[in-house]
């Protein structure tokens, strides 16, 4: 299934970016004993990477004790362990799975509706998707196409509609229906606009009525460019619907995503998947050793 | 009461004091402040760095303004020199007939929704008679998407084919000049800045639609790496402007310092909101004030900077030193703080004032104070010793004030006079030594 790993993927981009006009300094670290030349270089790619100056300070300080001679090394068993074992999303011990979709505008939500559709499909699941994202112009439409392209219904309203309806039809169509998966789409909304969290906080209370025990998993979807707001997004999104795995998109750029470092540390959110180009087979489980490798490339 | 309230205002002042010039050493931890902030706020690591070393260069040997500590002057100095990086505020350059406006980006940036605001915006503030292309046959029912919006504002869209990005643009002019739209504004798929096939389909798309501005829609959260997607995108498409998006939200949008100072191309338009009409030019001050993170202290400097008369400071200093201190003084000084704003916002600005209690002044009661002064006759107001009962009374009903306040005015003086004896002896004496209450 996997044809190209996220590594050469990235590795690809990333010759592309030595020649460009910022892209070169993270090839300077080539291992080495830790003095202070190299604690700048660590630095240095840390911050370039969105890890941000607490968790980048953080970061450091761990390498500084470590008895790991090699710097390198260092850092890498440092980031592991910051990041935790993987996690991958779950299913509901019996019944119906539900997953909320939910992020700021932009982030990449219904594409990785339709991607996540495709999946549980390959797998022999019977899926239904959600139009939750009743307010963008043509978001509907826009789902009902990876729904016709993966062959999955989607359960939909008109533009302008309550999402709320839209989440009591299509999660009463997945019980009545028996199905296995109802994967629900929402709009993209700032984490500062206090009414439309509550919308979101309402579409979570319906789920809950009509099936106590989901949604199983609400993803936070974060695009990889993202810097240092990330981590707020992640405390409210969580604060206000549980947020339980963070799926990390647009990987195939040149971004680092080092922000889910501070989000992990701070919040104990999880990346759960990541996202690594359009096609419907680009969304992966997230894996702490290669992202790292990444990173360090 | 009284010497408490003096000591701390003393000490919150002192912290304010003049100390010469701005040296390498003096303002060493307000270049890290300023570097943190500038991080915090995801301007690229490499600007970040650059951008202070060349300021604090030039900032070294500058003569600091009295009351201002060097920190706080240097501080002052970052926010001219980032004003100054982004310029005048820079509005749209659409000769041609029909005009071209080619909007371009990564993914998510908001090009569908800006090019949609955009249009309304020339629309409304211009008078332009705007035409939306829908090129991007890329992502899923994006057509449908800009159809929506523009039918929402009753702007024409044209989508051709809906299959062909070079047929839908070449097309689209014809159809402008049909339509008598002047402007076209072409909204395109989002791209990766490394991704060559999409963008080689951006360059085809320019040629064949010769654009009089392309303008690059950046994600105000953007992080460190966004910055080398605007370099690529101006080296192969000439970018002519930025238009900063989702700016009503929390993210301090440090990507509008990078992208300048990288590319020196200009951030033209902000959007700050989802309804269509929240869409403007870009005003330079906001977003320094916002990337930088240190309002506060920079208007501290402006107000002082405008407010304080230096010779008359000195002058009343020495006087103060003397204890021959009179009501023209006080008045005096009263007019120097009103110049600055009210006291209590003055003092709220003050980094070591914030912590200390009690430390309320009533603008109000400053305003009675004036009045009370006001109401003395000159010689009154240099020789204080001179008012009597009947004096203290004019006064009151002079000043519409009840004849306890000026008790309490004239104890408050007395007070004074001893306590500026008592503070001589000490060298280190704050500047406004008034109780108001």
């Amino acid at each position: 299934m996997i044809k190209l790993g996220i590594f050469d993927i990235f590795k690809k981009g990333l010759e592309k970016t030595k020649n460009g006009f910022l892209g070169k300094a993270l090839s300077i670290l080539k291992g080495g004993n830790l003095d202070s030349e190299k604690i700048e270089e660590i630095r240095e790619l840390l911050l370039l990477s969105d890890v941000g100056i607490s968790t980048s300070d953080y970061i450091i300080e761990r390498v500084k004790e470590s008895k790991e001679k090699d710097a390198i090394e260092a850092l890498k068993k440092v980031l592991l362990e910051l990041l935790g074992p993987d996690e991958s999303i779950t299913f509901a011990n019996e019944g119906l799975t539900i997953y909320t979709l939910v992020g700021v505008n932009g982030s990449g939500k219904t594409t990785t509706a339709g991607k996540l559709a495709f999946r549980f499909k390959k797998t022999g699941k019977r899926v239904v998707l959600g139009a939750g994202d009743t307010f963008r112009a043509a978001a509907i439409d826009q789902l009902k196409e990876w729904g016709k392209r993966v062959g999955v219904p989607v359960i939909s309203h008109q533009w302008g509609a309550d999402a709320g309806a839209v989440v009591y039809d299509t999660v009463t169509h997945a019980i009545s229906e028996g199905l296995d998966v109802a994967l629900i789409d929402t709009a993209g909304r700032l984490h500062t606009k206090d009414n439309l969290m509550r919308e979101l906080e309402k579409i979570h209370k319906i789920i809950k009525k009509l099936k106590p025990d989901q949604p199983q998993e609400v993803l936070l979807v974060l695009d990889s460019t993202i810097g240092q707001n990330a981590i707020q997004q992640a405390k409210i999104f969580g604060q206000s619907t549980g947020v339980t795995g963070i799926v990390l998109t647009k990987f195939d750029g040149t971004a680092k995503g080092g922000m889910i470092f501070s989000i992990k540390r701070e919040l104990n959110i999880p990346v759960k998947l990541i996202g690594i180009g359009e096609g419907l087979e680009d969304l992966k489980d997230f894996k702490a050793t290669e992202f790292v490798d990444e990173l360090l490339e | 009461m009284f010497e408490s309230l003096q000591s701390k205002l003393s000490e919150a002042f002192k912290i304010l004091r003049g100390k010469g010039k701005i040296t390498e050493k003096n303002i060493q931890d307000a270049v890290k402040q300023v570097k943190m902030s500038l991080l915090e706020a995801d301007v690229n690591y490499k600007v970040v760095k650059e951008l202070t070393d060349r300021i604090s260069q030039r900032a070294i040997g500058e003569k600091v303004i009295q009351n201002i500590s060097p920190d706080q002057q240097f501080i002052k100095i970052v926010n001219d020199e980032l004003l100054k990086l982004f310029g005048e505020t820079a509005s749209l350059d659409l000769h041609s007939r029909p005009a071209v406006i080619l909007i371009v980006g990564l993914q998510g940036s908001g090009k569908t929704t800006s090019a949609a605001k955009l249009a309304l915006w020339l629309k409304k503030k211009n008078g332009r008679n705007p035409l939306l292309v829908a090129d991007d046959v890329h992502r899923p029912a994006a057509i449908d998407q800009l159809e929506a919006l523009g039918k929402s504002v009753d702007i024409p869209v044209f989508y051709g084919d809906r299959k062909d990005p070079y047929k839908i643009a070449r097309e689209s002019l014809d159809f402008a000049v049909k339509k008598g739209c002047d402007v076209v504004i072409v909204d395109t798929a989002g791209r990766l800045q490394i991704d060559e096939e999409m963008m080689k389909e951006a360059e085809e798309i320019a040629k064949v639609v010769k654009p009089d501005e392309v303008l690059m829609v950046l994600d105000s959260m953007a992080g460190q790496d966004v910055v080398n997607a605007a370099v690529e995108f101006d080296k192969r498409l000439s970018v002519t402007g930025f238009i900063i998006t989702k700016l009503d939200g929390d993210a301090r949008g440090g990507i509008a310092l990078s992208t300048k100072y990288v590319t020196g191309k200009p951030i033209k338009f902000s959007s700050t909101g989802e309804k269509l009409d929240q869409f403007d030019l870009f005003y330079p001050d906001r977003i320094v004030s916002r990337i930088l993170g240190m309002g506060d202290i920079v208007s501290l400097v402006e107000k002082v900077q405008q407010g304080l008369d230096k010779k008359k400071m000195e002058e009343m200093e020495k006087r103060l030193k003397k204890a021959q201190f009179t009501f023209d003084d006080f008045l005096d000084q009263i007019h120097q703080i009103k110049k600055m704003g009210s006291l209590s916002s003055i003092l709220e600005m003050i980094p070591g004032a914030q912590n200390v209690k009690d430390l309320k002044i009533d603008d109000e009661q400053v305003k009675h104070v004036e009045a009370i002064i006001n109401s003395m006759t000159k010689k009154e107001r240099s020789n204080p010793e001179i008012i009597n009962f009947s004096r203290k009374e004019r006064i009151a009903k002079g000043s519409g004030r009840p004849l306890s306040e000026v008790n309490k005015l004239m104890k408050n003086y007395e007070d004074m006079k001893k306590m500026l004896k008592k503070f001589n002896k000490i060298d280190k004496l704050g500047k406004f030594p008034f109780q108001m209450k």
